[in-house]
C-alpha cells in the first residue's frame, strides 16, 4: 500500500472564513461496520500525558482525547464526552499504549499522536554503523530526547470562528482545513454522526507552524463563486444541467489542484494494528525537499483499503528537513562522506546541515 | 441632469440600506458577527444617515423599524436638535410623540435614562417625555413595576407630581402607614405579607416571592393571572405553570414558540400548533389575503438559520412564519414552500445542513410561479454564490419579461455590509424582524429594483409618514 484511497470521500462546497478555507468531505453512505468516539482525558488544562512506548521510551505531549474504534457492529454512537457503556468513565487514564485494545471488538488510540510518534522515531537509535564521526553520546542514545512543538487548532487565528460558523452538511464525513489556501489537515471519519460529534475536536488537535503562521498573516481567502456560462442556456433544464457542471467542476479542481499533494503523494506506510477486516496504518511522506507539502498522518482502511478514517498533520519545512537529513543518513549507513556525494555536497556542508537540523549532539567535537 | 440622477440613485439607495438595518439589527450577537461590530456598524450607520439625510432619517420612524432603533432614532434626534430647522423640529416632535406611544414602556424609560447620561435636557425633551408619561394609563403602574425608570424619569423631566401619594412613594418611601392606590399598598403589604404579592405585576411579584422563599411551582401557579400574555408564553411548560393561550398571538411570536417546542411535542401537538399558525398568518394576511396568486418560497432553515444565543432561532422563525403567512397570501393551494435542507414537514423544521439555495430557487421557479419569495440570511455556500447565478439567468435568458417576480426577505443584519446580505443585484432585497410586516416590505422591495427613483420614494416616505402621525393622533 503506497498511496491513500479515498474512493467513496467526494469533496464539497468550501465554506470560507477569513484565511481559513474548510472543504467538506462528503460519503454517499457510511462506511459499515465501523464508528469512531472519542474519549476526553484531562480536565482541559493543558496538561501533558505520558505514554510509554514499546521499548520503553516514554512520549510526552499534551493529549486531549482519544478516539475509540468500534468495529463489533453494534452501531451505538456515544455523544461528545460521555463513556461507553462498561468502560472507565472519562477522566484521567493512564495511558500505557499508543494503540490500546478494548474490552469487546474495540481500540483506544490516541489521534494525530500516532502519526507523530511514527515520526518522531524515524531512525530514533541513531547511527547503525559505527563511524568515527558520531559521538559516544549518539551511539549510547540515539537521538533521544527528541522534541517536535505544534500549535494547538485553537490557537489558530480564526480557525474557531470558522469551525463555529461551518455548516455541517448532511452527508459529510470529514473535512479539509486550508489556511491561505495551503492544505493544513484533513480528518475523515466513517460515520456523519461521528464526524458531527468530533468536528469541535479540530480545535484540540495539532497543527504545524506554517498553517498557524498563514492563519496569522494570510489575507482573507477568496472564494470561488459559481459562474453559469448563460450562452446555452434555452430553458430551466439547461439551467439545471448548468449547475450539475459547476459542482463537479468545483470537485474536479479541488481534487486535483488543492488538495492533490495529498491525493497523489505515495507514502510509506506501517501497519500499527488489525481490527477485523479493518486496518489502523499510519503513515510519512517521502520527504522529498523542494517545497513540494508533506504530510504525516495515520488512517483505518477497510478490507478493500479505502480510507474509512483519516487524519494528518502538515510537516512544517524544517520538519521535512530533518526527515530527509535522517533518511538519507540512513540510506547510505551513516557514512557522512557517501552521503554527502549523494545529496550533491560536500561532508562539512553536510555537518553543518546536521548542526543546523538541531543534531549537533550526534557529532564528534573536533579539535 | 444626468449629474443630478446619479446623487438621486445613491440616496435612494442609502435611504433604503438604512431601512434594512433599522428593521433588522437590534445591536445584539448574530449567528456571524459578534455584539460589538453589530452595535459599532449600526451607530456609523445612524449617524451617516442623520447627518446627510435628516428628515429621511425622521421619516424612519413611521415604517416598521424595530424598538431598538426607533429608540436610537428618537435619542439621536434629540441629542443633536441644534441641527434641525424649526419646521423639521415640529414634523421631528409629532413622528417622536407617535412612536414613543406606540414603543413598549420599558423602551422609553431605558432611552430617558440613556438621554440623562448624555445630558439632554432642553425644554423640548422635557415637554416630549411630559406629554408621553401625562398620556399613561396609570403612574401607579409604572411606580411599582418601572420604579427606577420612572424615578429617573421624573427627576430629569421636572415632573411635579398632582398627587402627593405618588411622589412619596418614589422619594419617601416608608413615609406613610398605607396608599389609597391598590397597586401602591399592594407593593407596600408584600414586604411582609406573602398574599399580597399576587396583586403586583409578575416581575415585581418574582423578586419578593424569592425574598419570601416561596417554591416556584406555587407561585406560578397563583401569578398566572397577573402575568402578561408574553410571560406566560416564557414560563409554559415549567411545573406549575399553566398553558399558554396561543390565540390571537402574534405570527412570528408564535412561530418562535413551536420552535422551542422538542420535535416530539410538535408532532403530538400538531393539529393545534398548525391551526394557531394558519389563524394567526390569516390575521397577519388581513385583506391581502388569497390575493397573490401562485407563489413559491425558498426558505433558508440551514445551521446559521439558529442565530446566536440571545437571538436563538429568530431567522427559522421569521421563515417558518413567512411560510405559513405565504400560504394564506397564495391563492386556495397555489403555494408551495421550499426548505434548503429538503424538509418538507414545515413544523418540523430544525437549523441544519448547508445552504444549497441555488438549487431550491431553481426548484422553485422550475414550476413557474407568479411570484417566488426567498427568506434567508444570504449566506448561500453549498456552492457559494449559485443563487445569485441561478437568478441573473433567469432573468436575463429565460424570463426576461418579468413573468415571475423575485423577492428576498433577509432578517439577519450584516454588519461589514452596513446591509442586509443580497443575492443578486438584480433581485430587490428588503430586511425583515417580523413576518407580519412582509406586504409592506415587498412594497418597500420594489424601490430597490431600480425602476423607482427618489421622488417616489419621498411620496411613498411622506403618505407612510402621514398615515402614522394621524393614526395615533
Amino acid at each position: 500500500m503506497t498511496a491513500l484511497d479515498l474512493t467513496g470521500l467526494s469533496a464539497g462546497p468550501a465554506q470560507v472564513w477569513g484565511g481559513i478555507r474548510l472543504v467538506p468531505l462528503l460519503r454517499a453512505e457510511p462506511v459499515a461496520g465501523l464508528r469512531l468516539h472519542r474519549e476526553a482525558y484531562g480536565s482541559g488544562d493543558f496538561a501533558t500525558e505520558d505514554v510509554r512506548l514499546n521499548d520503553g521510551a516514554h512520549y510526552t505531549s499534551y493529549i486531549p482525547h482519544g478516539f475509540v474504534a468500534d468495529w463489533s457492529g453494534e452501531g451505538t454512537a456515544a455523544a461528545y464526552g460521555t463513556s461507553l457503556g462498561g468502560a472507565a468513565p472519562a477522566g484521567r487514564v493512564a495511558l500505557h499504549r499508543m494503540a490500546k485494545r478494548r474490552p469487546g471488538d474495540r481500540l483506544r488510540f490516541l489521534p494525530l499522536h500516532l502519526a507523530l510518534e511514527g515520526y518522531l522515531a524515524l531512525h530514533f537509535g541513531g547511527p547503525s554503523t559505527l563511524w568515527d564521526t558520531w559521538s559516544r553520546e549518539a551511539l549510547r542514545s540515539g537521538l533521544s530526547p527528541r522534541v517536535e512543538s505544534a500549535y494547538l487548532g485553537a490557537d489558530v487565528p480564526g480557525l474557531a470562528d470558522a469551525l463555529r460558523v461551518f455548516e455541517i452538511h448532511p452527508r459529510q464525513c470529514g473535512v479539509l482545513v486550508y489556511a491561505a489556501d495551503a492544505l493544513g489537515a484533513a480528518f475523515a471519519v466513517p460515520h456523519p454522526d461521528d464526524y458531527r460529534a468530533l468536528h469541535a475536536t479540530l480545535l484540540q488537535d495539532l497543527f504545524g507552524e506554517l498553517i498557524h503562521q498563514y492563519a496569522l498573516f494570510g489575507r482573507p481567502a477568496a472564494e470561488f463563486t459559481a459562474r453559469i456560462e448563460d450562452r446555452h442556456v434555452r430553458g430551466t433544464g439547461d439551467l439545471r444541467a448548468a449547475v450539475r457542471a459547476q459542482e463537479r467542476a468545483w470537485r474536479a479542481a479541488h481534487d486535483t489542484v488543492m488538495a492533490a499533494e495529498l491525493y497523489a503523494t505515495s507514502y510509506a506506510f506501517s501497519r500499527v494494528y488489525r481490527m477485523g477486516g479493518f486496518d489502523l496504518w499510519r503513515f510519512l511522506p517521502p520527504f522529498e525537499r523542494g517545497g513540494a507539502a508533506q504530510h504525516i498522518g495515520e488512517a483505518i482502511t477497510d478490507r478493500r483499503g479505502r480510507v474509512a478514517y483519516l487524519k494528518t498533520f502538515r510537516l512544517s519545512e524544517n520538519q521535512v528537513r530533518r526527515g530527509h537529513l535522517l533518511r538519507s543518513l540512513a540510506a547510505h549507513d551513516w557514512h557522512l562522506g557517501r552521503c554527502a556525494q549523494a545529496l550533491g555536497t560536500r561532508p562539512e556542508e553536510l555537518t553543518r546541515r546536521i548542526r543546523d537540523a538541531g543534531f549537533a549532539s550526534l557529532l564528534r567535537e573536533r579539535g | 441632469m444626468a449629474e443630478e440622477s446619479r446623487a438621486d440613485l445613491v440616496a435612494a439607495e442609502d435611504v433604503l440600506l438604512f431601512v434594512n438595518a433599522a428593521i433588522t439589527a437590534t445591536g445584539q450577537r448574530e449567528f456571524h458577527s459578534g455584539a460589538g461590530a453589530q452595535r459599532l456598524s449600526l451607530d456609523f450607520l445612524h449617524e451617516y444617515v442623520r447627518v446627510n439625510y435628516r428628515t429621511v432619517y425622521a421619516a424612519a420612524l413611521a415604517l416598521d423599524i424595530n424598538d431598538h432603533n426607533a429608540a436610537l432614532i428618537v435619542r439621536h434626534l434629540l441629542v443633536s436638535a441644534d441641527e434641525a430647522s424649526a419646521d423639521d423640529k415640529r414634523v421631528e416632535g409629532r413622528l417622536i410623540a407617535a412612536r414613543l406611544a406606540a414603543l413598549p414602556p420599558q423602551r422609553v424609560y431605558r432611552l430617558m435614562r440613556a438621554l440623562r447620561a448624555a445630558k439632554v435636557n432642553n425644554r423640548r425633551t422635557r415637554a416630549i417625555f411630559r406629554d408621553w408619561l401625562g398620556a399613561r394609563p396609570d403612574l401607579g403602574f409604572d411606580a411599582v413595576k418601572y420604579r427606577a425608570g420612572l424615578k429617573s424619569a421624573a427627576r430629569h423631566v421636572h415632573l411635579p407630581f398632582a398627587d402627593a401619594e405618588l411622589g412619596d412613594f418614589l422619594f419617601r418611601p416608608g413615609r406613610r402607614p398605607h396608599y389609597a392606590h391598590p397597586l401602591l399598598d399592594a407593593h407596600r403589604r408584600a414586604h411582609y405579607e406573602q398574599g399580597a404579592l399576587y396583586e403586583l405585576p409578575f416581575t415585581v411579584a418574582e423578586g419578593f416571592a424569592a425574598r419570601h422563599g416561596v417554591a416556584r411551582e406555587t407561585f406560578l401557579k397563583r401569578v398566572a393571572p397577573r402575568a402578561t400574555r408574553l410571560e406566560r408564553l416564557r414560563f409554559q411548560g415549567r411545573a406549575g405553570a399553566p398553558a399558554a393561550d396561543l390565540a390571537g398571538l402574534p405570527l412570528t411570536r408564535l412561530a418562535l414558540f413551536v420552535l422551542s417546542l422538542a420535535p416530539g411535542e410538535r408532532a403530538a401537538r400538531r393539529a393545534e400548533l398548525t391551526d394557531a399558525l394558519r389563524a394567526a398568518a390569516l390575521r397577519a394576511a388581513g385583506p391581502h389575503a388569497r390575493s397573490w396568486g401562485r407563489v413559491a418560497a425558498v426558505l433558508d432553515d440551514s445551521y446559521s438559520s439558529a442565530g446566536s444565543g440571545v437571538k436563538r432561532r429568530r431567522p427559522l422563525a421569521v421563515a417558518l412564519a413567512c411560510h405559513f403567512l405565504l400560504e394564506a397570501l397564495a391563492g386556495a393551494g397555489a403555494y408551495r414552500g421550499w426548505w434548503t435542507s429538503g424538509a418538507t414537514d414545515a413544523l418540523l423544521v430544525r437549523p441544519r445542513g448547508a445552504t444549497p439555495l441555488g438549487s431550491r430557487l431553481l426548484d422553485a421557479l422550475e414550476e413557474g410561479p407568479e411570484r417566488v419569495v426567498v427568506v434567508s440570511d444570504g449566506w448561500d455556500n453549498a456552492p457559494p454564490g449559485l443563487a445569485g447565478e441561478v437568478l441573473r439567468v433567469w432573468r436575463t435568458r429565460l424570463d426576461p419579461g418579468l413573468r415571475t417576480r423575485v423577492v428576498h426577505l433577509n432578517p439577519v443584519y450584516d454588519a461589514d455590509g452596513f446591509d442586509v446580505r443580497r443575492l443578486a443585484p438584480s433581485v430587490p432585497t428588503a430586511g425583515i424582524r417580523d413576518a407580519e410586516d412582509l406586504p409592506a416590505l415587498v412594497e418597500i422591495a420594489a424601490f430597490a429594483e431600480g425602476r423607482t427613483g427618489l421622488a417616489e420614494l419621498s411620496t411613498y416616505l411622506d403618505r407612510r409618514t402621514a398615515d402614522f402621525v394621524a393614526s395615533v393622533r
